[in-house]
C-alpha cells in the first residue's frame, strides 16, 4: 500500500507535534525534520487545522501544537482527510468491471481494501509512538 | 468523555483465577457485550480452563471486590504449524469500566502467565470490524501476525469446495 504524499506528510505532523505535546513547533522545523517542501506542508498544516488536529499559535515562540486525542484519533482518521481509504473503486467506473473477470477482481480487491481499513482504523497515534519508541529501542540495542 | 485511569485506579483492580463462582457474572458480562446469553458455553470454558493449570488461564479482574472483565488464553503447540505459543481468544470488560486499565492489567497477566511457561509469542485472533478490541491489542504492541484467517460459507457450494463448474 503506497500513500499519497499529503497522507504522509500529514501522518509525520500529527505524530511530530503529538510526541512533543508542550512545544510548538513551526512548518519550517517539520518541513526540515522530514526534508520536505515548505509550501506543500503549509497546505497540509492548513487542512490539518480544519480538521482540528492541530492548532496554530501566534505571536513569538509560536508555531503549531497538536490539539487532537491521540487515543481517539486513529491513522485512517489522519488519511481520510487527504485522500479516499477505498482504494480499488475510488476512480470510479474502469473498463472491464462489468465483466465476469471485473467483479471477481472487485471482490479480492475489496477483501485487501477491507483488511487495509481495519489495520489503518484499529491504530491510534499513541499506538504508533509506542511503535516508533521500541523500533528505536530495538535499533539502539541490536 | 471517560478520562483514562490514573495509576491509584489501576492499582486498585486485582486479577485472578476464576472460580466456579464467578459463572454467572462472567455470563452476564459476556451477554451484556455480544447481546447472546451463552451460558453452556461460559460453563464449559470454565471448566476446561478454569482450574489453573499452566497451559490453559481463565482470568478475572476485580475492583471494589465486583468481577469488571476476564480473559481467557491457553499455551497451543503448533497451531496452524507455529511454535507452540500463547493465544487470547477471550477478552471482555465492563463497559462501565472501560478506559480504566482493566484490559492492559488482564493482558499483562496472562502475557506474564505464557511468559512464565517459556513462551516468547502471544496470538489472538479479532473480527476486523471489532475496531474498539483490536485498537486495545495494537495498543499493547501486537501486530498482525504472519498467518490469514480463511474462511468459506458452506452453503455457496453445492457439491465440494473448489468444484465451481
Amino acid at each position: 500500500m503506497k500513500l499519497q504524499r499529503s497522507s504522509r506528510l500529514a501522518l509525520y505532523s500529527v505524530l511530530e507535534l503529538a510526541s512533543r505535546p508542550d512545544e510548538q513547533l513551526s512548518a519550517s522545523d517539520i518541513a526540515a525534520k522530514f526534508n520536505i517542501s515548505l509550501n506543500h506542508l503549509a497546505k497540509v498544516l492548513r487542512d490539518l487545522g480544519r480538521a482540528r488536529l492541530v492548532e496554530a499559535v501566534r505571536g513569538a515562540g509560536g508555531g503549531y501544537r497538536f490539539c487532537g486525542n491521540i487515543r481517539r484519533t486513529t491513522l485512517k482518521d489522519v488519511v481520510e482527510i487527504f485522500e479516499p481509504i477505498t482504494l480499488h473503486d475510488a476512480g470510479g467506473f474502469e473498463p472491464g468491471d462489468s465483466t465476469e473477470f471485473g467483479a471477481s477482481l472487485a471482490v479480492v480487491l475489496g477483501e485487501i481494501d477491507d483488511i487495509a481499513l481495519a489495520t489503518l482504523d484499529s491504530i491510534t497515534l499513541e499506538t504508533m509512538l509506542k511503535l516508533t519508541r521500541r523500533i528505536q529501542k530495538q535499533a539502539v540495542t541490536s | 468523555m471517560t478520562k483514562p485511569a490514573n495509576n491509584d485506579e489501576k492499582s486498585a483492580i486485582t486479577v485472578r483465577d476464576a472460580l466456579t463462582d464467578d459463572l454467572a457474572r462472567i455470563i452476564a458480562l459476556d451477554s451484556q457485550i455480544s447481546g447472546i446469553d451463552k451460558p453452556e458455553y461460559w460453563r464449559e470454558s470454565l471448566r476446561r480452563f478454569g482450574s489453573r493449570q499452566e497451559e490453559r488461564h481463565f482470568l478475572v479482574a476485580e475492583k471494589d471486590h465486583h468481577i469488571v472483565g476476564f480473559i481467557v488464553g491457553e499455551i497451543r503447540a503448533w497451531e496452524f504449524g507455529t511454535p507452540p505459543g500463547g493465544w487470547v481468544f477471550s477478552l471482555t470488560v465492563d463497559p462501565d469500566t472501560r478506559l480504566g486499565g482493566v484490559a492492559t492489567i488482564m493482558f499483562n497477566t496472562i502475557c506474564q502467565r505464557f511468559r512464565q511457561a517459556g513462551i516468547k509469542k502471544v496470538h489472538t485472533m479479532i473480527d476486523r470490524d471489532n475496531i474498539t478490541v483490536m485498537a486495545f491489542f495494537r495498543s499493547q504492541g501486537m501486530m498482525a501476525g504472519s498467518t490469514i484467517p480463511l474462511e468459506m460459507n458452506l452453503s455457496d457450494f453445492a457439491t465440494e469446495p473448489g468444484d465451481i463448474s
